[in-house]
């Protein structure tokens, strides 16, 4: 199932939250070697994570990680403004209607299905907050991944080469691209509101029209 | 919707804003505009002070501090630290001092509905900006998906212009215009449709469409017309 959590409620979930990490650790230090800090625990944590941001995780039946990301408006401190910003043609972008989206993570076991999940939920969260752009960084090899899925992002500009390629790019979530996106996670858009709304409380007006 | 030309004008007044007196007439305007009975500002620092204007009676607004409700508030609660908008309705209103104070607050002429968004300042600064209504669910939830985006920005606006009244703030930058942003907006005020702007500038209009939002919020206005009006105004780029 997909969980929206803020890292304050991380806590809530150990399991959950120390397998992102290691995962997280897993996929960017050691497969993609960026170069990433990875603690004594075997977590990848940047101080991004420290800024309380948004996690769209998707939670194994077994409460382990399946695949996460990561979002932060751009109205704060977030990656393309500080690390990228050439990317993006020098400058900074920023709206409360832009987030940006980053560590987006599978576990080395994931189903395909997961990526498409994940998907899911960021066109959730652009649909329920009136969120307009995600505007993420990915590895460049991850575009195949994306494509497959049916989400591909538009790229705005690499830096580095090889292995260490980062890309700066944009996602737009249009009813067709969900539809899609849905049909790759095998997830009803009824099951994926189910999810949401457990994470951020009762839903304003299906609550209301049940009790009718 | 709205009449985006009063909202300019009222985005307008804030700009010219230099007390924080000027924020309460802007609070009215605003909650005017929008059509709805309430529309508060409401500042919460790090240290636990707070500051507020809205359009709730005096009463309540006294009750809600001798009260010392910021403590039980479940809107407060439930949006700190975070940066998503929020329908009460999704709140936790089941604790027995959440629902006295609902209670309480009812009966002081605040909405049943309520739409509130949560701004996170600079070092630990943190800000909500609700709009308040009595209305049925399903009106509330179409008010949402018609005026959300604009009472976000709004709030942001709003939050900006408070920010600026602090004697220890620093220097804002956040209004500069990145290069692409500048490109951009010059085109659009010699009146080339979009498809035009964007293949001048050799992005596509998803690209464009990220750097007209990114221009407009820093710029304070609500749409692109506004915000190359703006942009004018501030002599930030020349036609």
């Amino acid at each position: 199932m997909l969980r929206y959590l803020y890292a304050d409620q991380l806590h809530l979930f150990p399991r959950l939250a120390h397998s992102m990490f290691t995962d997280r650790a897993d996929q960017f230090a050691r497969r993609l070697e960026w170069p990433v800090n990875v603690d004594e625990n075997g977590e990848e944590r940047d101080h991004y994570d420290a800024l309380n941001p948004l996690y769209v995780i998707w939670e194994e039946p077994d409460g382990r990680h399946g695949g996460s990301m990561r979002f932060l408006p751009t109205t704060g401190r977030v990656m393309v403004n500080e690390v990228f910003p050439h990317l993006l043609g020098g400058g900074s972008v920023v709206s409360p209607l832009i987030w940006e989206c980053t560590r987006f993570c599978l576990a080395a076991k994931a189903a395909p299905r997961v990526a498409a999940a994940l998907m899911l939920g960021g066109g959730e969260i652009m649909k329920q907050f009136g969120v307009r752009h995600f505007v993420g960084v990915f590895d460049a090899r991850m575009v195949r991944i994306y494509r497959m899925i049916g989400s591909s992002p538009e790229v705005l500009g690499s830096d580095g080469t090889g292995r260490e390629q980062i890309s700066v790019g944009l996602w737009s979530f249009s009813e067709e691209a969900r539809r899609q996106v849905a049909r790759r996670a095998n997830i009803s858009p009824q099951l994926s509101r189910l999810w949401f709304d457990r994470s951020f409380g009762a839903p304003p007006v299906a609550q209301h029209m049940a009790l009718a | 919707m709205v009449n985006s030309d009063n909202l300019d004008q009222i985005l307008g007044q804030l700009e010219r804003a230099t007390a924080l007196e000027d924020l309460f007439r802007v609070v009215y305007a605003i909650r005017d505009v929008f059509e709805i009975d309430h529309a508060v500002y409401h500042w919460v620092d790090a240290k636990g002070d707070q500051y507020g204007c809205g359009t709730y009676s005096q009463a309540w607004a006294d009750r809600y501090l001798s009260r010392n409700y910021i403590r039980v508030d479940p809107v407060i609660v439930g949006c700190f630290q975070r940066f998503h908008p929020v329908d009460w309705k999704r709140l936790d209103w089941s604790s027995k001092t959440a629902r006295e104070f609902l209670l309480d607050a009812r009966e002081h002429g605040v909405g049943n509905q309520g739409y509130s968004i949560p701004i996170r300042g600079p070092n630990g600064q943190f800000a909500l900006f609700t709009a308040n209504h009595t209305c049925d669910d399903a009106t509330w939830a179409q008010m949402q998906e018609v005026n959300g985006r604009d009472l976000i920005l709004v709030a942001h606006y709003m939050n900006r212009k408070a920010l600026e009244f602090e004697p220890s703030r620093t220097p804002d930058t956040a209004r500069q215009l990145s290069p692409r942003e500048v490109d951009a907006m010059t085109l659009l005020a010699m009146g080339y449709s979009r498809s035009q702007v964007a293949e001048s500038l050799s992005i596509s209009e998803h690209t464009l469409r990220v750097y007209i939002e990114s221009a407009r919020f820093k710029l304070g206005a609500l749409n692109t017309t506004h915000a190359v009006a703006r942009a004018i105004g501030f002599g930030l780029i020349v036609v």
